[in-house]
């Protein structure tokens, strides 16, 4: 029954930028909603891992200026533990309460007049710490001897899970080569350029309490019901409203939900409203990350490079706390997990390991770039072992087009694509074939210049049942699963025949109003500037459900099929009342041009605005029982997006789409300077919606993954004190950096299970051109004989990969190691 | 990221200026650019009790020549020096300036402010220590004048003190037969470097050349040494040029790179990547400002 429908106008220009580009947005900290509203500091921890033996606010509450402050004491009398996503005694709460387990983990608020005041009485908060030790590798918080941070667990392991599909160990033991290996992807974030903004207020009403909080969150989603929890309220009585303008999140603004809860509790101590405003340091200190990830992975291949079977040992760095929605990061790729390759064995251990570090969450590629980054180092190193060139490789291992849809074994189902004719043009683009003699010639001339390819598979639409798989298959009670992938839209026609558009998206910069308007345009046979667009969350008016928000790329296959259900209905409407006008069968009438006209007679036409002024003037005009009903909402639900089954398979997202990419790098053999020559990129999304916005996610998403490969880097010292915790030190990419040659290019390969062919397309880059970088510089220094196992890469890395391994022959004195 | 509360002065007059700073004993703190003190007030990371802002100084923004240098004044912006055509006096200058920071930065930047802040790996007090400029000081007690070779004793620590201004800094005009060379490798552009030189080399007829560099980012300040010897040990005759000079040099800078750069590792660079950045870098704007300062000779000459 799905049908692809008529395509939007796809070369339209952004809606959204007069108002951006003119100084007109409006962003939460723009806004005064409340009048009274005050403002809130927190105090944070200065250690990475210390008992609190008690906190003294008494002198910071006499300051002149102070309304409140709060600490542990307070939050443990009003509110709970987050609910987790499952159950482990790692109790989570806005704040330390019995220790803080990282540096810049929350203590207390001080709430004031303004900030100044509220910053002069926070250096005023007297905490009295005990030190503890502290870890922040995650390997080393596996040791049986490492400090542990959650005193009622057994271990800093919050999950571990192993899961096993198809004769792996038996494909292994007569496998023609084993080739294993283990790299560590780093953490990294996003610094969107707003950091969060909460403005919450707390109403003790006569039924219990109430909370309307505005927030530059991207949800509702499952973040809603997991702050309710911790405040002990029904959903619906926490009112989450979200500015139309958002200053980017990448994912890293899920991680706000506790500032939400911390800022209602201040609210009701303060007895007025409370704003907080992130600022840069405690961004970078305490928001939220990607996590890192130890893994090791194992390939069983036949001599001739089919890879038979995988291995794959992943441990995520999840930080001091389990928050919600991690451990996500582990199972958001769980349906390709085996990437764009037909391998039909795999086996999976799964864990996540508390550290002294931030939390981590949600960051644009979401466990695609720490997945991508071990399975495709390992390809490459098959295609070595085999004698192959990687791209052969990769070729030889293809699902191939005629294979869709493709079940993955691990439970993903591949809606459509064609990744061999997609390597093929990216390889034509690139001009593969110069481009490796050109490189012999460099080589020749003692040159390091290499060539990276990655091809990945790039899921969207997320599943949020993945989250069930962490939880044991028999612990997961019947009747009370988790699935779906839902996305709603409401729209209304004015008697002008002026068509609202209210989108539950919640975007952050994405360009969504500019495609809806074409898309409901296009349906309706309306010229755009007849459709206006409104961006609106308030959890208390607009629709949504438990898996409603911008995330894992969901808008283009999944509201951009509601719009079409939505319009659908409307338009049925309109036949009937245009019919009505023409006196014509309502079968015989389409919308196109403005109109509502007979469709093998355009002359018997009326205008879209009188057919739509007849059912709000004059409905007794209508046919018997009809409704005088012009707005309609949809909640489109794929019903590919079931819940695990018992046997731990799961499709992880309703679309998978493809990139692969190429990229050419150079190093300076003197500086060991890493430049990048130029990329190339194919991506397939499916039917393409708008051609600037596709453009300009992609290379957003490169400029994201080069701060990944190249600059950006959350590090810490061993004793666990941060040490990238301004714009000094963590670097990222500027336009400087970013201005490098980009051949961009795409494939359509229309998804039949949504409305319009979509599918999400904002992520790829970030998970596939971290280890394509990575494979060109491994390629570049492999007449050195060095490989590269984790990244950022720049030029003191490699000159320690290059010095280090003693064959710097001509740089005695450079031997010395300084780390 | 809010700064803790200070009083804040404009004197008009440079007697006021140093009267006021006296008068905070100690505890003042002078603006001009703002452009590292801001963000170090934001963060708390200094509580001065008083901020001196000398903009409203009108004898403090003169940007002109005498006596065979050229004085900046304190309150003088990067990008106006930049600019100006008066600096082409000053080669070097123009070669260091796009390198500081970025434009934004600049035309809120002084030249002073950046000599008075001394990081170890900033531009300017490297052209200062390369080209042996002079800084003036105004205190309570009078004005008297500092060798930029002698200025910076540490990190972010001068030869100021509580109650001085640094007023002026002078720098020779080039003469004849002078070339230079700047450049440095940062992780970004416009980061601090992690390695940088500046060079000059100055030819005397029927005398060996005179060549020095002086090196930031290094150590915990600018370093300076005379390299004339090791220039001259790779000089083969009329067939020089920068490029092949700049590939025999750093072989013969080993010594030098090991006395020099003594700064310990970081993450973005350790101290054997900086001896080698520091090596490469010299030797190839010391190969410049040679083939540089050649031309300058021919073109008086002719």
């Amino acid at each position: 029954m799905t049908t692809v429908s008529e395509r939007p106008n796809r070369s339209v220009v952004r809606v959204e930028d007069p108002a951006l580009l003119c100084g007109r947005g409006r962003f939460l900290d723009d806004m005064d909603p409340l009048p009274g509203t005050l403002t809130a500091a927190v105090v944070r921890s200065p250690h990475p891992h210390a008992r609190i033996r008690g906190v003294n606010l008494e002198r910071a509450r006499r300051h002149p200026g102070v309304a409140a402050v709060i600490g542990p004491d307070e939050v443990l009398e009003a509110l709970r533990p987050f609910p987790l996503s499952l159950k482990v005694p790692m109790p989570y709460y806005p704040t330390g309460t019995d220790k803080v387990r990282f540096v810049g983990e929350p203590v207390a608020v001080v709430v004031a007049a303004d900030r100044y005041l509220a910053e002069d009485a926070a250096e005023l908060v007297e905490v009295d710490y005990e030190p503890l030790p502290a870890v922040v590798d995650v390997r080393k918080a596996l040791r049986d001897d490492a400090p542990k941070l959650h005193d009622g667990a057994e271990g800093n392991v919050a999950t571990d899970r192993s899961f096993s599909f198809g004769d792996v160990d038996e494909i292994f033991a007569r496998a023609e080569h084993v080739v294993t290996g283990e790299y560590d992807f780093p953490r990294y974030s996003s610094t969107p350029m707003e950091c969060y903004s909460v403005i919450a207020d707390w109403q003790d009403e006569v039924d219990g309490p109430a909370v309307t909080a505005w927030a530059n969150f991207h949800g509702p989603f499952s973040m809603v019901p997991v702050l309710a929890g911790a405040l002990g309220v029904p959903v619906s009585r926490v009112r989450l409203l979200i500015p139309a303008d958002n200053g980017g999140s990448f994912g890293i603004k899920a991680g706000i939900y506790p500032y939400v809860a911390l800022m209602a509790l201040a609210s009701k101590h303060a007895g007025r409203p409370v704003r907080w405003t992130e600022d840069r340091i405690e961004h970078l200190l305490a928001s939220s990350a990607g996590s890192d990830r130890a893994m090791r992975f194992e390939a069983a291949v036949r001599a001739d490079g089919t890879i038979e079977a995988l291995r794959a040992d992943l441990v995520d760095n999840v930080g001091a706390y389990l928050r919600p929605p991690e451990p996500s990061t582990l199972y958001r790729c769980f349906g390709n997990i085996t990437g764009a390759y037909k391998i039909d064995a795999v086996q999976i251990r799964s864990r996540a390991v508390v550290t002294n570090k931030t939390p981590t969450g949600l960051n644009r590629g979401f466990g695609g770039q720490q997945l991508y980054f071990g399975l495709e180092r390992l390809v490459d190193k098959i295609a070595g072992v085999c004698g192959l060139d990687p791209v052969e490789l990769r070729r030889r291992n293809f699902v191939q087009a005629g294979d869709f849809p493709y079940a993955t074994p691990t439970g993903g189902i591949y809606d459509s694509g064609d990744y061999p004719r997609a390597l093929e043009m990216l390889l034509d683009n690139a001009e593969y074939q110069k481009l490796r003699l050109a490189q012999r010639e460099a080589r020749e001339r003692g040159e390091y210049f290499g060539i990276g390819v990655a091809t990945i598979v790039d899921p969207s639409a997320t599943n949020i049942g993945y989250v069930g798989l962490a939880t044991p298959a028999e612990q997961r009670r019947a009747g009370r699963g988790k699935s779906g992938s839902t996305e709603h839209v409401r729209i209304s026609v004015d008697m002008n025949g002026i068509v609202s558009v209210l989108l539950g998206t919640v975007p952050q910069g994405q360009g969504h109003a500019t495609v809806a308007q074409a898309v409901v345009a296009g349906q309706l046979g309306l010229p755009l500037e007849q459709v206006r667009p409104v961006v609106e969350m308030d959890t208390a008016t607009t629709p949504w459900t438990v898996s409603s928000g911008s995330y894992s790329s969901r808008f283009a296959p999944l509201l951009t099929s509601a719009l079409v259900e939505a319009s659908e209905r409307l338009a049925a409407t309109l036949r009937l009342a245009g019919a009505t006008l023409l006196a014509a069968d309502p079968d015989e009438v389409e919308l196109a041009e403005g109109q509502v006209r007979v469709r093998d007679d355009h002359s018997r036409a009326v205008a879209f605005r009188h057919a739509a002024g007849l059912v709000h003037w004059d409905p007794g005009s209508l046919p018997d029982g009809v409704s005088a009903r012009l707005y309609e909402e949809a909640a489109f639900t794929p019903p590919e997006a079931k819940a695990a089954s018992r046997t731990d398979q799961i499709n992880s997202s309703l679309c998978y789409g493809f990139v692969a990419e190429l990229v050419a790098v150079r190093i300076d053999p003197e500086t060991r300077q890493l430049g990048i020559e130029q990329v190339w990129t194919v991506h397939d999304a499916g039917t393409i919606l708008n051609e600037t916005l596709l453009e300009g996610q992609v290379h957003g998403a490169l400029a994201h993954a080069i701060g990944g490969a190249l600059y950006e880097e959350l590090r810490y010292s061993d004793n666990g004190q941060p040490t990238s915790a301004t714009f000094m030190d963590y670097l990222c990419p500027t336009t400087a950096e970013t201005t490098y040659r980009l051949d961009s290019d795409h494939l359509e390969t229309p998804s039949p299970l949504t409305r319009l062919g979509a599918k999400g397309c904002g992520e790829g880059s970030c998970m596939s051109l971290p280890v394509a970088i990575a494979n060109a510089v491994a390629d570049a220094l492999s007449p050195a004989g060095v490989d590269i196992t984790t990244l950022p890469l720049h030029g003191n890395v490699l000159h320690e990969l290059l010095t280090g391994g003693g064959r710097d022959a001509e740089n005695n004195q450079d031997n010395e190691r300084n780390h | 990221m809010k700064a803790a509360p200070f009083a804040y002065v404009r004197p008009s007059s440079l007697a006021d200026a140093v009267g006021e700073l006296a008068s905070t004993d100690g505890g003042g703190k002078v603006i001009a650019g703002g452009q590292s003190l801001t963000p170090v007030l934001a963060m708390r990371l200094a509580r001065p009790d008083t901020l001196v802002d000398i903009n409203a100084v009108e004898e403090l923004g003169a940007l002109r020549t005498r006596g065979g240098v050229l004085e900046i004044g304190a309150t003088v912006r990067q990008r106006r020096v930049e600019h100006d055509p008066i600096s082409r006096g000053v080669p070097l200058l123009g070669l260091a300036l796009p390198w500081v920071g970025h434009r934004e930065l600049r035309s809120r930047g002084t030249v002073c402010g950046s000599l008075a802040h001394a990081d170890p790996a900033a531009e300017l007090p490297a052209v200062a220590c390369c080209l042996d400029a002079e800084i003036t000081v105004t205190g309570p007690a009078g004005v008297r004048t500092v060798p930029a070779r002698r200025f910076f004793t540490g990190a972010m620590t001068t030869a100021l003190g509580p109650d001085d201004i640094l007023t002026a800094l002078s720098l020779p005009i080039a003469g004849r037969g002078e070339g230079f060379g700047f450049a440095e490798i940062a992780r970004r552009h416009g980061d601090f470097a992690l390695a940088g030189v500046a060079t000059r080399v100055r030819l005397r007829e029927g005398g060996s050349p005179e060549a020095t560099v002086t090196a930031f980012g290094v150590s915990d300040r600018p370093v300076t040494r005379d390299v004339s010897a090791e220039l001259a040990s790779v000089l083969a005759g009329p067939q020089d040029t920068a490029e092949r000079i700049g590939e025999s040099l750093p072989d013969v800078l080993s010594e030098a790179a090991g006395q020099l750069v003594d700064t310990d590792g970081d993450a973005h660079a350790s101290r054997s990547y900086r001896r080698r950045l520091f090596r490469v870098l010299a030797g190839r704007e010391l190969g410049k400002a040679y083939e540089r300062a050649r031309r300058s000779a021919d073109e008086v000459s002719t």
